[in-house]
């Protein structure tokens, strides 16, 4: 990665014009080329370092449900559970964490109602409670990474 | 412009299309619109009108790219909790989102016995000394000295796909994500 890659990471991250020539605009503003703007975004995804480009879409206007749920696994049995959770296509992310409860992860669902039902099939399968702690209010949203 | 303002909308079925295509990722060639728009039946206006409308009416929070923070060196996380008494949290979520020094705060129940933690904050960081001299920062800034918290540092992520949530769609490519099952250590 060099310093067109970081700039193109920093300024993109931001936001990306909606035009016909997208590629073409965004590039002028980094004073590269179209191509070679449309060459390193393939690149920086092909090297898995974009995760995605295009829109994080607010899920609930969406019409679907995230929620953060937490479990306390005993040590020996994490990695089992852990791979049990991480069988349900519902779970966006899943992180081992120091605490009492150790085991957080998020649930994406395309409406409300199954992140419940969702919820009870975890807590079936691996035979440990899920904590279940929705949003309730939204104060600050601003994943931006600079490099 | 004119154009834009006369073509009829993108109806149900390809908008919901349209939604599915771009959620894997905005096609890297000099029109994408143009290319999701043959995808879906819809002409290239009507699919810039289209996200243009969903960024204005907020379905979509940002458009562009997502990077996989790891990748950049952004090696640790901690998601900080507090205690704070209800009548509060509104006036400290305020305070903590003027900081600039998290990347999310959100308002979540306590679960009491065993959780007794309502606000949520994420701090992201290079390192854990970056991320403790963030919060400490955080603390002074905000004064939240009296605030009881805890700090839950990563170990492990096993699994990260970004919000999706469109099953597959007959129209469009697949956008369902495909477990990672190996855990990647960062900690």
């Amino acid at each position: 990665m060099d310093e067109i890659d970081r700039s193109i990471i920093n300024q993109l991250q931001r936001g990306f014009p909606i035009c016909e020539r997208p590629y073409e605009q965004a590039a002028k503003a980094l004073s590269i080329t179209e191509a070679e703007l449309i060459n390193r975004i393939a690149s920086l995804l092909e090297e898995k370092i974009l995760t995605r480009f295009g829109p994080m879409y607010q899920i609930e206007k969406a019409g679907g449900a995230f929620t953060l749920a937490a479990m306390s696994i005993p040590e020996d049995e994490f990695d089992k559970v852990a791979d049990q959770v991480n069988q349900f296509p519902e779970i966006a992310h899943n992180y081992e964490r120091a605490h009492k409860l150790n085991m957080w992860f998020v649930l994406g669902t395309e409406n409300p109602s199954e992140i419940a039902s969702t919820i009870k099939r975890i807590e079936k399968e691996t035979g440990y409670k899920v904590f279940n702690m929705p949003k309730l209010e939204e104060f600050y949203v601003g994943l931006y990474f600079p490099v | 412009m004119s154009e834009a303002h006369s073509a009829p909308k993108l109806n149900d079925i390809q908008q919901q299309a349209l939604k599915c295509a771009i959620q894997s990722g905005l096609p890297v060639d000099s029109r994408p619109y143009l290319t999701l728009a043959n995808i879906i039946g819809g002409s290239e206006q009507q699919v810039i009108t289209c996200i243009e409308e969903w960024i204005n009416n907020g379905l979509i929070k940002r458009f562009g790219l997502v990077v996989k923070h790891h990748k950049l060196g952004y090696n640790a996380n901690a998601m900080v909790v507090w205690n704070i008494p209800s009548h509060l949290v509104d006036e400290i979520g305020e305070r903590i989102k003027q900081s600039g020094l998290v990347t999310l705060c959100y308002r979540r129940p306590r679960r009491l016995p065993d959780w007794n933690y309502n606000l949520f904050c994420m701090i992201h960081g290079k390192d854990r000394g970056q991320v403790l001299q963030q919060l400490n920062q955080l603390i002074k800034t905000c004064q939240l000295t009296e605030i009881e918290h805890d700090i839950l540092f990563s170990y492990k992520q096993f699994k990260q796909c970004g919000g999706r949530f469109h099953r597959q769609h007959h129209t469009a490519p697949s956008a369902h994500c495909v477990p990672e099952r190996k855990a990647i250590n960062h900690g």
